[in-house]
């Protein structure tokens, strides 16, 4: 493999080096936190621009997001699929991978979620749940599998074949819906709806089987599947041997080779593993929520993953955070433009693109900054001390 | 014969429209990427050229300063990509994404703000278009049998902007391989310690590529919005700057095959809309989504090494840190 094109991809979107001197709850906190503010400031900016008050759309966003019940279902419904792809871009980033094809390989796990389905009329839901899920990771796996074999064995750079391969998954998805698996004597691209015994249950409808009472939205049980992948990403990563030498490739690969790992053999895995991530937030959608197959059903889930991962740190506890915060986004965006007629939800967009600027691209623009003040403080405190 | 004729011209007529914004985007990424700095934000910069091309012929009435705004929004965001690739050494691929995704949001927001038309800009009047000119002869020719029809659906109506494409293919070929600056531009996109050595500035080198990069991908979408269309509608782009960006790797980064690409791309695209539905002997009807995905699975093939062989600049990607 070409060490060159690789390292392009790893480069500065690896997880962090441990910056000089700088504590690990500014790393995780503080930093991401400045980030943040500075994508909200700007994002205030073009807000002000359009003859809006800011704080106003904060308070409305925030309100819509988590100020009833149902709201903060469909907040965590968001949630669900964001905490998915953020997850798997995360596991790529530990190998030194960027796989921007979250959204191509969401899509393809939807797809297979939607076959299996199709396929089982009549099973108990928890069996189709089971092999839905199965599919669904199955499916967005393959669909990373080919880049990250191309990546691994014919050195070709994975940013330009995953973006290349969401491409090819909208065209095969609406080749799919257009021709194949169209239910007969419609006009929309839709397949036909699922037998209502292999929906996924509402979170509102599985808690009251045990007596508690909450108020209907589309959240549904992949939402604690989402948290179960966030501890076994968290095992995988930090505590089997596998998740080491996906670490140890990621950091350095001639290191790896020398310590008798084979990067090519890691890479596959981790875009295998991180496509099976992004392919479950299909199960979220397509069995939880629209319950047959249609069109553009991601919906820019595989994006959000990435700012997702860039707000999260790359932790499964920072994604859950940053999930929850681009949940709320999305969900209190959406209901802005009801109470302010010059907003629309794209402005959910300028937000993101902003945090993945600032949280990624302009992650050097604050850090060396709050390590020199930290530098400074604990100088002045040996100083102090020595007197 | 004759219906056959002219189905090949209208064919490479309508090439010709479609490669245009191709072109103009993909040697947008050609002066980034030579110089070392990989550009996946020519989506962004080209929705938002159309954007604001569109939101100031609409204002002004005016195509030039239309054009001029386009340019100026594309060079804006190609200086915010240098800032955080180039002054602060972030990940290229991350800042790319970031602008894509910001400009997606960015331009309807504003168009839904500035015009109330549910994220679009009115429709532009013809005299808000950038104009096309008549190429001499076109009259005179009519007469001459397959010869003056020919002439006339190739050259009666040509956009300034396809004109200046093609300009711009020749001057980069020629500023690229023949002259100081180009091989300023290529040394630094694969050995920048070379270039730091020699006394040039790295930084200033890449920014000048990048403001290169600004101007052609500020006119890719102007092209859209002003030229070809008549307004800015969401998602006008629809992926070309991505596909911009396949034809410029299935170019190898190179000028002649870049342009060849773009010109294959266009070429299916416009071979497409034509087969819709149409029973092809031997295979029957090929879905249109097989050809849409053509081009991708090409560039994807070329990456893998199945069809020859696609090696990037040395130096691309990598942020240039002069203390090692």
């Amino acid at each position: 493999m070409t060490s060159e094109t690789h390292g392009a991809a790893s480069g500065d979107a690896g997880p962090a080096r441990a910056p000089g001197g700088l504590p690990a709850w500014a790393d995780y906190g503080l930093l991401p936190l400045l980030n943040l503010t500075a994508a909200l400031a700007v994002s205030a900016l073009v807000i002000l621009a359009i003859g809006e008050n800011p704080l106003a759309v904060l308070s409305v966003m925030v309100g819509e997001a988590l100020g009833y019940p149902e709201a903060v279902g469909y907040t965590l419904y968001y949630a669900t699929g964001y905490i998915f792809t953020g997850l798997a871009v995360a596991v790529a980033f530990h190998a030194g991978l960027f796989n921007i094809g979250g959204e191509g390989q969401a899509y393809l796990g939807g797809l297979g979620a939607g076959l299996v389905a199709l396929a089982v009329p009549g099973w108990p839901w928890w069996a189709a749940a089971l092999a839905g899920t199965a599919a669904a990771g199955l499916f967005g796996a393959a669909w990373a599998w080919v880049p990250g074999w191309l990546q691994a064995r014919r050195g070709s750079h994975i940013v330009i074949t995953t973006i290349m391969f969401n491409f090819l998954a909208a065209s095969l998805m609406t080749w799919l819906l257009v021709d194949v698996l169209i239910k007969p004597g419609q006009q929309s691209p839709e397949s036909r709806e699922f037998d209502p015994g292999v929906w996924l249950p509402t979170m509102d409808r599985a808690l009251g089987w045990v007596g508690i009472t909450v108020a209907p939205s589309p959240l549904n049980l992949s939402f604690l599947w989402a948290l179960t992948c966030c501890g076994l990403v968290y095992l995988f990563l930090w505590h089997t041997r596998w998740g080491y030498a996906l670490r140890v490739v990621g950091r350095n690969e001639r290191a790896a080779v020398y310590a008798g790992m084979s990067p090519a053999r890691v890479i596959v895995l981790a875009m295998a593993l991180s496509g099976a991530l992004a392919g479950f937030s299909g199960v979220n959608d397509i069995l939880g929520v629209q319950h047959r197959l249609l069109l553009n059903v991601t919906n820019g889930v595989g994006f959000v993953g990435i700012a997702v991962a860039l707000m999260g740190r790359n932790h499964p506890v920072g994604i859950v955070l940053a999930a929850l915060l681009f949940g709320i986004l999305a969900q209190g965006g959406g209901q802005v433009s009801f109470d302010f007629p010059r907003l629309n939800r794209e402005l959910v967009m300028v937000i993101q693109g902003l945090v993945i600027l600032f949280a990624g691209a302009l992650e050097h623009l604050f850090r060396p900054r709050v390590a020199a003040l930290f530098r400074r403080r604990a100088m002045a405190a040996v100083a102090g001390g020595g007197l | 014969m004759d219906d056959a004729l002219t189905t090949v011209l209208l064919l490479l007529d309508s090439t010709i429209r479609v490669a245009t914004p191709l072109v103009l985007a993909a040697f947008a990424g050609l002066y980034s990427e030579r110089a070392g700095v990989v550009d996946i934000g020519l989506e962004g910069k080209m929705l938002a050229g159309a954007f604001f091309a569109a939101a100031t012929a609409s204002a002004m009435g005016n195509p030039w300063l239309g054009l001029a705004a386009g340019v100026a929004a594309g060079v804006a965001l190609a200086l915010l990509h240098g800032f955080a690739c180039i002054t602060h050494n972030g990940n290229q691929v991350v800042s790319g994404m970031a602008l894509n995704i910001l400009v997606a949001g960015l331009a309807p927001t504003l168009a839904f703000a500035w015009f109330s038309q549910g994220g679009q800009t009115p429709l532009l009047p013809g005299s808000a278009r950038l104009p096309s000119i008549v190429f001499p002869g076109v009259d005179a020719m009519a007469g001459v049998p397959v010869i003056g029809p020919a002439y006339a659906i190739l050259f009666d109506e040509v956009n300034v902007l396809v004109l200046l494409a093609g300009a711009v293919v020749t001057v980069t070929g020629f500023v690229l391989y023949r002259t100081r600056f180009g091989l300023r531009l290529r040394a630094v996109g694969e050995n920048p310690a070379a270039v730091d050595t020699a006394g040039l500035p790295v930084a200033r080198l890449r920014y000048q590529a990048l403001v290169v990069t600004g101007v052609l991908s500020g006119m890719a979408g102007a092209y859209l919005s002003i030229a070809h269309g008549a307004g800015f509608v969401r998602d006008m782009t629809a992926g070309k700057g991505y596909l911009a960006l396949a034809a410029l790797i299935f170019g190898k980064w190179r000028v002649g095959p870049t342009l060849l690409a773009c010109l294959l791309f266009a070429f299916t695209d416009a071979v497409q809309i034509r087969l819709q539905g149409v029973a092809l002997p031997v295979v029957g009807v090929i879905p249109v989504q097989a050809i849409q995905a053509l081009p991708y699975a090409l560039t994807v093939l070329l990456l893998a090494g199945f069809v020859g062989r696609a090696v990037p600049p040395k130096a691309s990607g990598q942020p240039y840190v002069k203390e090692r």
